[in-house]
């Protein structure tokens, strides 16, 4: 007898909010990079508690494809943002213009 | 009210100030040390509902390497970009969000099935362990290939290309590798101008 599963997924949904805010409204792309961190990690809370609603391992398996799949796109992502930085000496992407004709 | 219940609200308000100051912060540093905190509440929450191999993964992948990556790779970074607070920058973000999160309460709310209450039940790590090799061995496999082409590509990504130093001053390395061309140097030029405007 824990709690309802309906607060847990209004907890998930929350940061979950809290994720998409930060993903567009800063400009920072290591910002952004961890609002989709945050998100992924709503999405885990909601797995876990929908794997103990029907008492199936099922959810939790998917966290950890969840955490795996994470972990790749960080780690890709930063990547991406260095090597940026390296080519435009900026991680704003308002001056990324090296396209522009 | 249960004792589980107690603790789930007070790591849920944990996980929502942390989470909500990291993503306030204008100093990256800030916003990854706050979120570590609710990666740590995060895996106190699994715990609770009956997932202690999920919340050790949680620990050590989460809280402890990729956080720890992204501020390896912070430091990198020698200032970060002018961050807008204005109500015009924050306010539609705000606005999506907050639609979105209507449309999500109003959803739970609304379904019947949401008030029913979990029971408790662990999923113990050695039964975790051979559930997943027993029927998900497939998807193990291909998430390994993943990590392969995320590490192919992050070695091709971050290795540091000669045009970099030759751009500054060609004459010095002449035996080394071929010197950019003039397009290559006009847009390396071009960007590390514009970066620093």
């Amino acid at each position: 007898m824990i709690v309802p599963l309906g607060h847990v997924f209004l907890l998930a949904g929350l940061i979950f909010a809290m994720g998409l805010v930060c993903l567009v409204a800063h400009r920072n792309l290591i910002m952004t990079l961890i609002g989709v961190e945050v998100m992924m990690n709503a999405a885990a809370i909601a797995f876990v508690a929908a794997s103990l609603r029907w008492q199936l391992m099922e959810g939790q398996a998917f966290v950890l494809f969840i955490l795996a799949v994470s972990a790749a796109e960080i780690s890709l992502g930063l990547a991406l943002v260095v090597s940026l930085y390296r080519r435009t000496g900026s991680i704003d992407p308002d001056h990324y213009d090296i396209l522009k004709w | 009210m249960t004792l589980y219940a107690v603790i789930f609200y007070l790591l849920g308000v944990v996980i929502l100030t942390a989470t909500g100051l990291a993503i306030t912060r204008r100093q990256p540093v800030h916003a990854v040390l706050y979120l570590i905190v609710a990666f740590l509440g995060t895996a106190a929450l699994f715990f609770l509902l009956g997932a202690p191999l999920l919340a050790a993964f949680v620990v050590i992948v989460y809280a402890g390497a990729i956080m720890v990556l992204v501020l390896f790779v912070i430091m990198l970074f020698q200032r970060s970009p002018q961050e807008l607070r204005l109500l015009s920058e924050w306010g539609p973000a705000t606005l999506l969000g907050v639609i979105f999160l209507s449309v999500a309460v109003a959803m739970v709310l609304k379904d019947d099935r949401s008030g029913i209450v979990l029971q408790g039940a662990v999923a113990q790590p050695r039964d975790f362990g051979r559930f997943l090799f027993d029927r998900y061995w497939l998807a193990v496999e291909i998430v390994s290939i993943l990590f392969l082409v995320a590490l192919v590509a992050i070695l091709h990504l971050g290795k540091r290309r000669d045009t970099d130093e030759d751009e500054v001053n060609p004459v010095r390395n002449p035996n080394g590798a071929s010197p950019p061309t003039a397009e290559q140097r006009s847009i390396i030029s071009n960007g590390v101008k514009e970066g620093h405007r």
